[in-house]
C-alpha cells in the first residue's frame, strides 16, 4: 500500500499551479493515498487551495513562524519527520523542490529521484538525463522509502472540486538558525508566470539587444503571454536570468511557444518538448528549431514580429 | 577562511550530442570527449576570485572516479587550485555517496566551504551540494548567481524561478553555482606545465570508511521521443491563419 506525501510549494498567500501537478504525478502511484503537507506561518488560504485538488485525502499543515519565507534547511528536517508514516515523498522539479528535496532525501539516507516523467511501478520511474537526450528508467531500491521530484512540464494540473480533510499538525524538530532569508527581488511584471502560462513568447541571441526585446514584451502582452529566453539571450543581458528556458533554465509545457531568433540548441528545446505547438520565426532556414516546431516561418524577425503583433487586433 | 573545496566531476563534453546504445544498456561514451562539468568550473573560478582577494588561502579541487579523473584534476590545477585529490572508484558514485565522500575529504582537511556545481550535465541529478549540506549539517546556497562574504557569513544570491533570492549563511557552508556567477578563465601553456608539478593525491574509496548509499538501479535507457517536423508557413497571414485554425489564437 503506497501512500505518498506532497511538499506544497507556496508563496504564503497561494498555492503554486506546481503543487498540482505533483499530485497528478503520485495518483500515477498505483493505489496511492496522498496527503498534501503545507509549511507556512500561517496555512489556512493555501491549504484550503490544496484541499481542492482531485485525488488528495488529506492536507496537513504546520505552522511556524520559521517557515514564512521557505528556506530548505529549516524544511528539510521538518520533511524528514513527517516522512517515517509515508511510502513516497514528493516534491516539484522547481527551484523550491530542487533545493529542498535533495536535502530531505539525504536526511533519510537515500538518493532522490530527479524529474520523474512517468510512473512504470511503486519504485520505478522514467527520467530524462543527458538534456532531455537520453530517458532512463530507474527502480529506487525496495524497502526504503522514495524522495523524488517531479518533472512539472510531464503533467496537467490535477483538477479541482475535491474538499479533503485539513489537519494541522505538530513536528518536533529542532530548526537551524545558520541560515537567514534577506530578500527576494521579482521581475515586478504583470505579465503571467513562465511555469504557468498557456502560451509563451520567447527571444534569442539574433534581437540583438535588451531595446530590441520590446519587441518580444509587445507581442507578448498582445497574446496574454508569459515571457521566455534563450541562455545566449540571458547571457548577453538581454533579459533577466528567470525568463531562461531550457536545460539549465525552467522547463515548460505552454500550450503555445513561440521561439524567436531562437537557433534551437538541444538544451534549449529540451525545455519545450512538452509544449502544445511550437511556432518559430528564424532567419536561418537551417536553424534546428525548425525540426521540432508544428509552424515556422523564416525570415526577418525584425518585420515579421510588428507585422505579427498587428496582425492580431 | 582557510580552505576552499570544489568539486570537479568528469563528463561527457557540453558539445557532444549523446546516443543511446542500441541494446539500451547506458548511452555511447566510447570516443566520446570528456570535460569538467560545466558548472564545476565556474564553482572553481569563484573560489579562485575569492582566493585572489586575500578572502582564502587554499583551493583544493576534488574528483571521484577512475585514474581517466586526474584529466580534469590537472585542469583545474592549470586554472589555479593549489592542489588536488582523487578518490578512486570503479564506477561513478551517486549523489548521496559523492556527498559522503565530500563529507570525510572535509573532516580529513578541515575545508571552510565548498562550492560545487549546481548539476551535473551528464545525470542532470541536481543533488549532490544540497546532500553534502544534509550530511554535514550546515547550510546550503544553491542556484548562486552572486556572493559574498563577511568575516564568518557569506551572502549569496541565488536564482530562483521568481526571480533572485539573497540569504545569509555562517561557514562552513555549502554552495552551488549557477551559470552567471562568472566567466571561467581559460587555461594558459605555462600554466599546464607548473599545474604538473602540483599535488595530486589519490584515496582509494576503500580507504575513507565512506559506507556507500543505496543505488537506484539503472533498468533501461532509450532516447526521447521526438517531436514531429510540423508545417512551414509563408508570411505572417500565413501563420496567423494556422494559429487560428488550432484555435490557439
Amino acid at each position: 500500500m503506497s501512500k505518498v506525501l506532497v511538499i506544497a510549494e507556496h508563496n504564503g498567500a497561494a498555492l503554486n499551479p506546481s503543487t498540482a501537478k505533483c499530485v497528478a504525478c503520485a495518483k500515477q502511484v498505483e493505489g496511492a493515498e496522498i496527503d498534501v503537507v503545507v509549511f507556512a506561518a500561517s496555512a489556512s488560504a493555501v491549504a484550503a487551495e490544496a484541499a481542492q485538488i482531485s485525488g488528495v485525502g488529506r492536507v496537513l499543515t504546520v505552522e511556524r513562524e520559521e517557515n514564512d519565507p521557505a528556506i530548505a534547511a529549516l524544511l528539510a528536517p521538518q520533511i524528514a519527520a513527517l516522512a517515517s508514516s509515508y511510502s513516497h515523498v514528493f516534491g516539484p522539479s522547481t527551484a523550491f523542490g530542487k533545493d529542498v528535496m535533495p536535502r530531505v532525501a539525504a536526511l533519510l539516507g537515500v538518493n532522490q529521484i530527479s524529474d520523474i516523467m512517468s510512473v512504470e511501478g511503486p519504485q520505478r520511474f522514467k527520467r530524462p538525463i543527458y538534456a532531455g537526450n537520453a530517458i532512463v528508467t530507474v527502480e529506487a531500491p525496495a524497502d526504503s522509502v522514495v524522495v523524488a521530484t517531479v518533472r512539472t512540464a510531464s503533467y496537467p494540473a490535477a483538477d479541482g472540486g475535491n474538499s479533503a480533510t485539513i489537519e494541522n499538525t505538530n513536528i518536533d524538530a529542532e530548526l537551524p538558525t545558520h541560515t537567514r532569508f534577506i530578500e527576494v527581488q521579482t521581475g515586478q511584471s504583470d505579465r503571467p508566470d513562465l511555469q504557468a502560462a498557456a502560451k509563451v513568447v520567447s527571444g534569442g541571441r539574433a534581437l540583438g539587444s535588451e531595446e530590441k526585446f520590446a519587441l518580444i514584451y509587445k507581442l507578448a502582452d498582445k497574446l496574454g503571454a508569459a515571457i521566455g529566453s534563450s541562455r545566449a539571450a540571458v547571457d548577453a543581458g538581454y533579459v533577466p536570468p528567470e525568463t531562461q528556458v531550457g536545460q539549465t533554465g525552467q522547463i515548460i509545457a505552454p500550450d503555445l511557444y513561440i521561439a524567436i531568433g531562437i537557433s534551437g540548441a538541444i538544451q534549449h528545446i529540451t525545455g519545450i518538448k512538452d509544449a502544445g505547438t511550437i511556432v518559430a520565426i528564424n532567419k536561418d532556414e537551417e536553424a534546428p528549431i525548425f525540426e521540432v516546431s508544428d509552424i515556422g516561418l523564416v525570415g526577418d524577425l525584425f518585420s515579421i514580429v510588428p507585422e505579427l503583433t498587428d496582425a492580431l487586433d | 577562511m582557510e580552505k576552499i573545496l570544489v568539486g570537479l566531476k568528469r563528463v561527457v563534453d557540453y558539445n557532444v550530442r549523446v546516443q543511446v546504445k542500441s541494446d539500451g544498456s547506458g548511452v555511447e561514451t566510447d570516443g566520446v570527449k570528456m570535460s569538467i562539468n560545466p558548472f564545476d568550473e565556474i564553482a572553481l573560478e569563484e573560489a579562485l576570485r575569492i582566493k585572489e582577494r586575500g578572502e582564502a588561502s587554499e583551493v583544493i579541487v576534488l574528483s571521484i572516479g577512475t585514474a581517466d579523473s586526474q584529466q580534469q584534476l590537472r585542469t583545474g590545477l592549470a586554472m589555479g587550485a593549489d592542489r588536488a585529490i582523487l578518490v578512486q572508484t570503479d564506477e561513478s558514485a551517486d549523489p548521496l555517496t559523492a556527498a559522503r565522500i565530500f563529507k570525510a575529504i572535509i573532516e580529513r582537511e578541515n575545508v571552510d566551504l565548498v562550492i560545487l556545481g549546481k548539476q551535473a550535465i551528464d545525470d542532470d541529478n541536481s543533488q549532490t551540494g544540497q546532500m553534502l549540506a544534509a550530511v554535514w549539517g550546515r547550510p546550503q546556497a544553491t542556484f548562486a548567481s552572486a556572493v559574498s562574504f563577511d568575516g564568518n557569513t557569506a551572502r549569496v544570491t541565488r536564482e530562483v524561478d521568481i526571480g533572485l533570492e539573497t540569504i545569509e549563511i555562517d561557514l562552513p557552508a555549502v554552495i552551488t553555482v549557477d551559470l552567471r556567477l562568472n566567466e571561467p578563465r581559460y587555461v594558459k601553456l605555462p600554466d599546464i606545465m607548473k599545474a604538473k608539478k602540483k599535488p595530486l593525491d589519490q584515496i582509494p574509496f576503500a580507504d575513507l570508511g565512506v559506507e556507500a548509499a543505496p543505488r537506484t538501479k539503472e533498468i533501461k535507457f532509450e532516447p526521447p521521443e521526438s517531436r514531429q517536423r510540423g508545417i512551414m508557413v509563408e508570411d505572417v497571414a500565413g501563420l496567423v491563419t494556422a494559429l487560428k485554425d488550432k484555435g490557439l489564437v
